[in-house]
Parts: C-alpha cells; structure tokens; sequence
C-alpha cells in the first residue's frame, strides 16, 4: 500500500503535505448555508438510494386512498363543512389527513433514524462539527421536510389523476383587481398544490421537532413497532385526519375534546384550509406554538451543559461506558 | 504566515485536559484527570474497556460539557470557544459513520459542508485527504463495497478533510485484520510527523505501542500514568509494558461504583 504524503501527485496535494492552515475565521452567512444545503443534501440523497422506504412511504398513503377511502365512501356521508364550498367525496376529504399522515410517518422514521444515527456514531458526526447545535438541528429538521415534500408531492401528481384536486378560484398573483388586474392567475388544481406548500413545511416541521426531541429521550433503538402504537396510530386516529370532528363528537364527547388537543389534528386542519387558499387561524397558531414549544425541547434535550444527552451517558451506547 | 502557525502550535499543546472530573449518577466516570497531548505527538491513551476512554472523548468532543476542569484545543477552551475548539478537531469514532449507500466522496463532500466549506472546495478537499489514505481511485464507488480497512481509512480521510491540529481515534483498529491494522496505524504516524498532528489514539491493544509514543493509563476513570514507555517500565520496575500496565491496574483496584 502506498501512502502520497511526501510525494503528493499535483499541486493542491503540496498545500496538505506542508504546514496545516489556519481554519479560517467563520464570517459571513455562506459557511452557514454551505453546512445547511449539505446536510439536506445528505438526507434527500440517502432517501433516494432507500427505495424501498420511498415506495412503503408512496404506497401507505395511496393503499388508504384507494381501499379505505373507496369503502369508507358509502359509510361516511361528509356533509358541507369549511373550507368545502359543496358536498365532496370521501376521497376529498381524507387526501389532507393522508398527506398529514406522511409528514407523520416521515417525520418518526427520520426519529428513529436519529436513534439508530446516534447508536452508529453519524449523528455524533454531526455534532462535532463546529455550527451552533440549534443550527445543525434546525437543518436536520428541514432536511427532513424536504424528503417529506418529494413524498407528498408524488402522492398529489398520482391523485391528480385519481381526481382528487382541490378545486377553488385562480390564485392570482398581481396588482390590482377586476379590470384592471395586472399579473397572472394559477388556475386550480395547481393553486392548491401552491398554497398547500407553507402549511406542509409547517407541520413537517412541527412532527419533525416533536420526534426529534423524542429521539433524545428514546434510550434505545427498539423497533417501529413500539412508536406506532403508542404515537403515530394515537395521533392519527384521535385526530380530523379520517372524519370531520363533529362527527366524532356525536359519538364521544370525550373522543372530541382528545382530538382538539392532538397538535396533529391541528396540522391537518392547517393543510386542508391551505389545499383550498384559506388559512385557519386557531390551526396555525396552534401549530406554531408546537412548533417552537418542540423544537424548542428538542434543542434543549440536545443542548451539551443542560441537556438529557450527558446526564444519561449520551449518544453512542445507552449507557456510561468505557 | 507559516512561521506564526508553528509558533502558535508549539507554545500551547494539541490538547490539554486539566483537573476533569464526570459522573453519571452515582458512577464517577472520571477521576481529576489531567493529560497533555503535544503538537506533532503520537499519544496513546491505554486503558480497558470502562476505563472512561469513551466519555473522555464525549468531552473533548463537547457531546456534553464538562462540569469541573477545563479542556482546550490548540489553546482554545472547548466550553468558552466552542466553533474555534471544535475547528481545530478531527474524530474518528468507533463505531462506523459512514454512509453506506453514498460514495466516498459523497461521504466526504458532506463532512466538508459540516465544516462550512462549499462543494467545490470540498471535492477538492476530499481528493487531497483520498490522497493521504492512498484511495483516490475509489472515489466514486459506494462505501458498502469497501472492506473494513478502506472505510476506516477513509474516516481518517474525513477526520483531515478540515486540516484539524488535533486527531482523536477511539480504539480505530477494532475489529480490522493484522493487513489493515498496520496500514491505519502507518497512515496516522504518517499523518504526525507531515501534518505536525497532535494525535490521541486509544487502544487496549499493547502491540500498538511504538517505543517513543507518550503513553497515559487510564484506569477506572483516573490517569495512572503519564509519560514516556520507558519510563513507564521503570515506573512499574519490570521489561515489558504488558506487564507494567497490569502491575499499575492491580495496585490500584477500587469500587467499580465510587
């Protein structure tokens, strides 16, 4: 085996082989945006090389949409509620709950995956490196996001050909109104699949934070099981991802009042006033306040002086070791 | 400007604990510890598996703070100048962090953007520490395809990617034959005496020990010893360092919880 240190093979191997430089001085945003763009980069690259996690991601949501919605239509009469302006489809409704349902998914099984980063050492990789953790977390998150948006916006291109498309005015993007309106509208169903991109990033970043911050107080990988029964299938089910609340509230008042405190009812809410152009305020406040509250722990939990991290043993084994 | 460096790298040590105490709990981890790793040294850190290698290393690394004592790099307190300390560090872990479905350079693109460096800079980064690990030529296959060896020369290659003054390896050869042992080991002596590197390598492997390495003992969370291996012999008063790391364990046998 040969090692190129004393005879480096071209120029910019002379520089290594001499004296280590100075780290330069961090200035300026662009080091920060380097470190963002690489970490997002990392998390959308390695979901693209797990095809089988895109395609359980892809056809959970599409085996609800085809079977459960298509039988749950006779059973379940949806009658006009906002922000629908007439009677709709099972199908209709239940697409936002559905694309609230991936965020969930996606959102504990990059949780897990910090667990399982954390056990392999890659999530210590990540904390070595010099940005302020809060950064690096926040990143971690967005990353997250934005494998989330390739799930959704798949999911809404193979509705869009089952029909399922929201069904508003033109967006209109521009001065003025009327006559004298100068600018360009988006016709539906395209405007949704615009005003919906906010409300997602939002509640992507919400359940993000919120399994984040559950990643730092999970000891130890188990398995999937264990975080479907007690949070995502809880969150789901006790939630207006399936069927409107009043409906539930014929049934169990107690069930109803559950699902107004479940932040994830509120994140569906958010994503299916948004798919029709309208914003529901309580939704997004709510939404919001989870957002900082979770992310806020999480960064706490992570936080090297304060945090659970050192008073356990830490990353890279559950317990103090050698 | 290199003439500054060296001066700036000689006159503080690559890494310098003093007076770190840690518990878990009831377990005290560490001990009061002390030790100096000196700038263009080969320092190993021997102790057994629960001698507090590992949360040492968590420290230095700043995963958690240390609550007594102080710890800095090049001269820079990890808990006052975090971003500074931590720019001058370079880690190799023990368990594996590469990401098995990325290639190497993907690998080391990514690390470089933890460092603040943008692609273009990071790919030529990547190419130069490839060079120092001698695998160039493998750049664009994927990490699963490399034998244990390679990946972890190629994490020695991610460690020098940010030209770090102090390298830290967690028990590195781990796992890895004879052949490549002896390769990590060559590289990273290499690395000491071209990059003028601070190099804290722990082990429980005794054969790993070269003559004129700095040698600490680290038992039950307290430094024995720390100094040279010949002194370390005369310290124990026996030939062999086997025997003079047992010699200075079982004298100093205490509670596993204190």
């Amino acid at each position: 085996m040969t090692i190129h240190t004393a005879a480096p093979h071209d120029q910019a191997g002379a520089t290594v082989s001499t004296a280590r430089p100075q780290p330069k001085k961090r200035r300026g945003v662009m080091p920060y945006f380097h470190c963002f763009c690489g970490i997002v980069w990392r998390e959308v690259l390695r979901f693209l090389h797990q095809r089988e996690r895109f395609l359980s991601a892809l056809v959970r949501p599409l085996v609800w949409l085809f079977i459960f919605a298509a039988g749950f239509r006779q059973v379940l009469g949806i009658s006009i509620i906002p922000p629908y302006e007439t009677y709709v489809l099972y199908e209709t409704y239940v697409t936002p709950g559905l694309l609230g349902m991936i965020l969930l998914f996606n959102a504990m099984q990059s949780s897990l995956s910090m667990v399982y980063d954390r056990e392999t050492g890659a999530m210590r990789t990540l904390l070595v490196s010099p940005f302020p953790r809060w950064f690096l977390l926040s990143s971690k998150l967005l990353g997250g996001v934005a494998v989330a948006l390739l799930q959704v916006y798949t999911f809404l291109a193979i509705a869009y050909f089952w029909d399922i498309q929201p069904d508003w005015d033109p967006l209109q993007i521009g001065l003025g109104s009327g006559d004298n309106f100068v600018g360009f509208a988006i016709p539906s169903p395209f405007n949704g699949y615009i005003t919906v991109l906010p409300a997602i990033v939002m509640s992507g970043l919400m359940l993000g934070a919120l399994a984040l911050f559950m990643s730092s107080v999970i000891r130890q990988l188990e398995n999937f099981a264990g975080v479907m029964n007690f949070v995502i299938f809880p969150m789901f089910f006790a939630s207006s991802a399936l069927y409107p609340l009043w409906k539930i509230r014929e049934s169990s008042p107690i069930l109803y009042e559950i699902c107004g405190y479940n932040p994830f009812t509120h994140a569906v809410e958010l994503i299916r006033f948004a798919f029709y152009g309208q914003l529901n305020l309580t939704a997004f406040l709510v939404v919001l306040g989870c957002l900082v509250f979770f992310l806020g722990a999480a960064i706490f939990a992570y936080n090297p002086s304060k945090g659970l991290i050192g008073r356990r043993g830490g990353p890279g084994g559950g317990g103090p070791r050698g | 400007m290199d003439a500054t460096i060296k001066q700036a790298t000689t006159a503080s040590d690559a890494l310098s604990v003093s007076g770190v105490s840690h518990r878990f709990g009831e377990l005290k981890a560490l001990d009061n510890v002390s030790l100096n790793v000196p700038a263009g040294s080969f320092t190993v850190l021997l102790g057994l598996n629960g001698a507090g290698k590992s949360t040492l290393f968590s420290l230095i690394t700043r995963l958690y703070d240390n609550t007594s004592g102080s710890i800095s790099i090049l001269g820079h307190d990890v808990r006052r100048e975090p971003t500074t300390a931590l720019q001058y560090l370079g880690v190799v872990f023990q368990a594996r962090t590469l990401d098995a479905d990325l290639s190497l350079l993907q690998n080391l693109t990514y690390h470089a953007a933890l460092h603040g460096l943008g692609p273009r800079e990071g790919k030529k980064r990547a190419f130069e520490a490839l060079d120092l690990v001698g695998l160039r030529d493998r750049a664009d296959e994927k990490v699963r395809h490399l034998s244990g060896g390679q990946a972890r020369r190629v994490e020695i290659a991610r460690s020098m990617l940010h030209h770090p003054g102090l390298l830290l390896l967690d028990e590195p050869t781990v796992g890895l034959d004879v052949g490549s042992r002896e390769s990590v080991i060559k590289i990273v002596r290499d690395l000491v005496s071209t990059h003028d590197l601070g190099v804290l390598w722990a082990t429980h492997l005794i054969d790993e020990i070269k003559e004129t390495d700095a040698i600490i003992v680290l038992h039950h969370g307290e430094v024995l010893y720390s100094g040279t291996v010949p002194g370390l012999r005369e310290h124990a008063g026996v030939d062999n360092v086997s025997d003079a790391f047992r010699a200075l364990t079982n004298q100093s046998k205490r509670p596993e919880a204190a």
